[in-house]
């Protein structure tokens, strides 16, 4: 098991490195550090001793390597357009992004799991047959389509919820305006949620499915039955409980799809996180802080598969003898 | 026309068309296909004919609105463009894209997959470990951020003016994975069996025994895979196009045409941007149907890799 | 003795998209309160959808056509679900056959004993627990207030069957169905398991219904023996006189494919040919294909059950149900003239 711990890590660590040397070498080739800092004012003269000063005449290696130093100790250099560490801007972006993933979590754990549980037992029945098909042209439709459909019904059209920004927010500790408190922000909130969770939700009513199906099909669902359980215990206790883990577990790895589909909602609502703030940088060439978004997002992300991965391993004893899933 | 009675004949087709999900979704693909690949002789218009565009055309609505113009069958963009004209050009390159992506990484993919599978060895496994890795972390943000990096690294001009070889290559690049691990699974389960067996004791060499013994009998799971793959690389270009990495708005895709048209649902011009979006849904959706249809009619077993 | 199951033409069939396929067909048999019971046949003959079905727990399309099940009393056909759990798990219990397999893993052995109790009778955790501990005590599991709190992959396999088994004991059933319950287990525990299985039957007179395919373990433990092939009963009777002098050449078979009757050195008995699958089931006698007896009527004409004369038991074959003495058979030698009388008879 030991081993097993050990070896996810370390494949972690490579991961990350390889995201750090891609994005450094980008950087090297586009990114001017001195005029991150100095502006453009400044004499070539000054320049050439400021480069020097820097390292910047170093060989690649060597400045990678300090590169890595200093992104290890959170410095991931200067955004060029903010006039700040790109680290501190991606932080103080953190928030707006994680309550529109929490929202969006919420909204579909709520609904994938009623629903693939029924859909489960009874696989036959018309409205499971019309949830499935419908899971189709859910995930058919692209998640920015959604959210334009969205807006134009519910802003344009009737004018019921504001189509763009957070809204009325509410400093809930240093550093992390909330909106989760207002009524305002609530509303801003509903339809980035709902279109994220559209796209989502198909993938986990799936999942829940496919899982619960398995569940149904074993031995001790079947026993559970003989010994004369009510159907619900049945159902949500000895079935659904075991297939909570592989849920979990799948679901830590849709991480990507969801970070990729947050980037995409946050640019059609405005919503000032992460992912619009990534777009921008993008747009603007503000090239330190997409290295600094892509080093940070690819670290949560190895972070979160390796513990997932870990937990699965220390939950289920087949990966530890068949040495690793992917 | 043996070949083509033995078509009809055949199960595959019995099947198909008794299945009304199946000859839909094909028959409206087809028209897409047609429709979009012959744009140019199809279409109304030639919206990149700047002399035909005038700017007092724009915005305006489609047929069934009482101030709509019976030139625009569908309307007209913010610039005058025909709607209907500037969909079908859009299409065209959407499709391209797509079928150019699929094809790099089924390239790419099977070819790892089956050496990976045949020969095994330590850069084989290195690169299934690559491709492990890659997948899970979806292939949209590997898209997006090689579309980042590409665009960072050649300049928005340059990334521009080579947008449709570099989307086919930064989306090939982001899914061939999932060619990869479905080949190499299924060719580890064909290279136990007895022909296999058979034709190395003939004596014949590795790579025709690979490519002429082991790759058709594992084309099956590859077909399955990739109709959805197509649909896949569709949504991947229509989303990279929408976050300004894809193609510009000179040259636009479904995906370019969805993003140019937003800022003008908020006058009410709702057509510029959801006529678009409800072509590529329909086209994604056909596509996606006939790829479950196909994926239940084969069964294959799918081998989880 | 009183009468405990009386079970009377059960037809179970399996619903297909148009048709149905019939897993049971028209079986019969009866069971006295404390009697044991072996249901032989080999995988696939319907013994085991016979089992489950007692207590309405086949799985889905499958469904009772037609026949009645007598337990207690009660007839069980036509009950409603809940009426039915309440004797499911309660009055007939059920012990499947792997052990690793059938309890839950992601709850603890106390949980799956106590909710049991829960289920069939207002009791309290506390005085749940206590049964749970009494049971697990009787079927030998050491410090058992401690295995209590403890996950099923705790325990090897031959622990997690006596914990099965304290399980089905738990509302001191009538009647106990053990589907092959020691065919999974290494076979050093088997007897082990088996013998436990019987004491304890004895000990608070329940009856019980063995399923399996192991003649050996049947003739050892059980009163009273039907035979099933391909979803029917072929020949139902006294355990000892089944063994000891077979009539229906299938099971001639099975009792000849004992390990214990064959001697040292001899290569082991073999009923030529497969099973037949539910779907292609022969016409006539179902045997008939692998049948060294077989004549003519055998293809065309389905035997009956019917008592063999001068015996205890019930056998379904044309070859023997009195048209034709049994002393006629048992010689290959006399096949042809056998098969030459056959085609004599009316068909």
């Amino acid at each position: 098991m030991f081993a097993f711990i050990i070896r996810r890590v370390f494949q972690a660590l490579i991961v990350m490195l390889i995201i750090s040397l891609l994005g450094f070498a980008i950087k090297q080739s586009v990114g001017d550090p001195v005029r991150e800092i100095t502006g453009i004012s400044v004499s070539a003269e000054e320049r050439d001793a400021l480069r020097e000063k820097l390292g910047l005449n170093d060989p690649f290696l060597v400045q990678w390597v300090r590169f890595l130093d200093r992104a290890v100790h959170g410095d991931l250099g200067n955004s060029f357009y903010f006039k700040r560490p790109a680290f501190d801007v991606i932080l103080s972006k953190a928030p707006a992004t994680l309550e529109l993933v929490f929202a969006t979590a919420l909204l579909v754990i709520l609904f994938s799991v009623p629903i693939g549980i029924y859909a489960a037992v009874r696989p036959n029945a018309w409205p499971a047959r019309f949830l499935m098909g419908a899971s189709i042209v859910g995930v058919s439709i692209p998640v920015f389509l959604t959210a334009i459909l969205l807006i134009y019904i519910f802003s344009v059209t009737l004018g019921w919820l504001p189509s763009f920004g957070r809204g009325e927010l509410i400093e809930i500790f240093p550093g992390w305006k909330s909106g989760f408190f207002t009524w305002d922000g609530l509303a801003h909130l509903v339809m980035p949620s709902v279109a994220l969770t559209t796209i989502m939700l198909p993938l986990f009513i799936r999942l829940v499915r496919a899982e619960m199906k398995e569940a149904l099909e074993t031995e001790y669902v079947k026993f559970a039955r003989a010994k004369g359980l009510r159907p619900s215990r049945v159902l949500l206790l000895h079935a659904f409980k075991n297939t909570l883990l592989p849920v979990i577990t799948v679901g830590g790895v849709q991480l990507g799809i969801l970070i990729a589909f947050t980037i995409l909602t946050e640019t059609v609502f405005q919503w000032k996180g992460m992912g619009s703030m990534f777009i921008e940088s993008i747009e603007r060439a503000d090239t330190s802080l997409t290295v600094a978004y892509m080093v940070f997002v690819g670290f949560i992300f190895v972070v979160v598969n390796t513990i997932v991965d870990v937990i699965y391993g220390l939950v289920n004893p087949m990966v530890r003898v068949a040495g690793g899933r992917s | 026309m043996t070949r083509i009675k033995q078509f009809f004949n055949s199960f595959f087709f019995y099947r198909f068309i008794r299945d009304p999900v199946a000859i839909g979704s094909f028959i409206v693909l087809a028209v897409l296909f047609i429709s979009g690949f012959g744009a140019p002789v199809i279409a109304p218009h030639n919206p990149y004919d700047t002399t035909t565009i005038d700017i007092m055309d724009s915005e305006l609505p489609p047929f069934w609105y009482p101030d709509s113009d019976s030139r625009f069958l569908l309307g007209t963009d913010s610039q005058g463009r025909d709607m209907l004209s500037t969909m079908l050009y859009g299409m065209r390159v959407s499709i391209f894209i797509g079928l150019g992506a699929v094809t790099l990484q089924a390239f790419l993919g099977i070819t790892i997959g089956l050496i990976a599978g045949y020969k095994g060895g330590r850069f084989e496994a290195f690169l299934m470990r690559v491709a492990d890795v890659q997948l899970s972390f979806s292939t949209y943000m590997v898209a997006i951020f090689f579309g980042a990096l590409f665009q960072a690294a050649f300049g928005m001009g340059l990334y521009e003016n080579f947008a449709i070889p570099m989307l086919i290559f930064i989306i090939g690049f982001a899914e061939w994975p999932q060619y990869a691990r479905t080949v190499r699974a299924s060719v580890l389960g064909e290279k136990k069996k007895e022909y296999v067996e058979a034709a190395r004791v003939i004596g014949l060499p590795s790579r025709r025994i690979m490519w002429n013994h082991i790759l058709p009998n594992t084309l099956t799971p590859v077909l399955v895979i990739s109709t959805v793959q197509v649909a896949n690389a569709i949504m991947s270009e229509a989303a990279l196009s929408f976050i300004g990495l894809g193609m510009p708005v000179t040259r636009p895709s479904l995906g370019s045409l969805i993003k140019a048209g937003f800022d003008f649902i908020f006058s009410g011009s709702w057509w510029i941007t959801l006529f678009p979006g409800i072509m590529l849904v329909i086209l994604i959706l056909s596509i996606n149907l006939l790829g479950d249809w196909l994926r239940d009619f084969l069964n294959p077993k799918l081998y989880k890799g | 003795m009183g009468q405990l199951l009386a079970v009377k033409d059960l037809t179970v069939k399996f619903a297909l998209r148009r048709s149905s396929l019939t897993a049971v067909n028209n079986v019969s048999f009866s069971l006295s309160r404390g009697e044991r019971m072996g249901l032989v046949g080999e995988s696939g003959a319907g013994k085991s959808v016979t089992g489950f079905s007692l207590i309405n727990l086949i799985s889905k399309p499958g469904y009772i056509d037609t026949g009645s099940i007598l337990f207690e009393g009660r007839e069980l056909t036509g009950l409603s679900d809940e009426e039915i759990r309440q004797i499911r798990g309660n009055r007939i219990t059920m012990i499947f056959q792997d052990p690793m397999m059938t309890l839950n893993p992601v709850l603890t052995i106390g949980t799956q004993m106590v909710e049991t109790l829960k289920a069939h009778g207002n009791i309290s955790t506390r005085k749940a627990e206590a049964v749970a501990i009494d049971k697990l005590r009787l079927v030998q599991i050491p410090s058992p207030e401690k295995r209590l709190r403890q996950y099923p992959h705790e325990f090897s396999g031959g622990m997690r069957q006596r914990i099965v088994i304290a399980i089905a004991l738990l509302t001191e059933p009538a009647l106990i169905i053990a589907d092959e319950p020691t065919t999974a287990l290494d076979v050093t525990i088997q007897a082990e398991i088996m013998d436990l299985l019987i004491t304890l039957c004895d000990l608070s007179k329940m009856g019980l219904i063995l399923i399996t395919h192991d003649l050996g373990v049947v003739s050892e433990v059980t009163e009273k023996i039907a035979v099933m092939y391909a979803g029917k009963i072929v020949e139902s009777g006294p355990t000892r006189s089944i063994i000891s002098d077979p009539s229906h050449p299938y099971t001639k078979g099975l009792v000849k494919a004992i390990p214990g009757n064959i001697p040292p050195g001899e290569p082991l008995h073999q009923i030529p040919g497969m099973m037949p699958t539910l779907t292609d089931i022969p016409a006539g006698c179902s045997f008939h294909p692998r049948c060294e007896y077989a004549g003519n009527i055998c293809t065309t004409q389905i035997p009956d059950l019917a008592p063999v004369p001068s015996r205890q038991s019930n056998v379904a074959c044309h070859m023997i149900s009195g048209r034709l003495a049994p002393s006629d058979i048992g010689s290959a030698a006399r096949r042809k003239r056998q098969t030459a009388i056959a085609e004599e008879l009316p068909a």
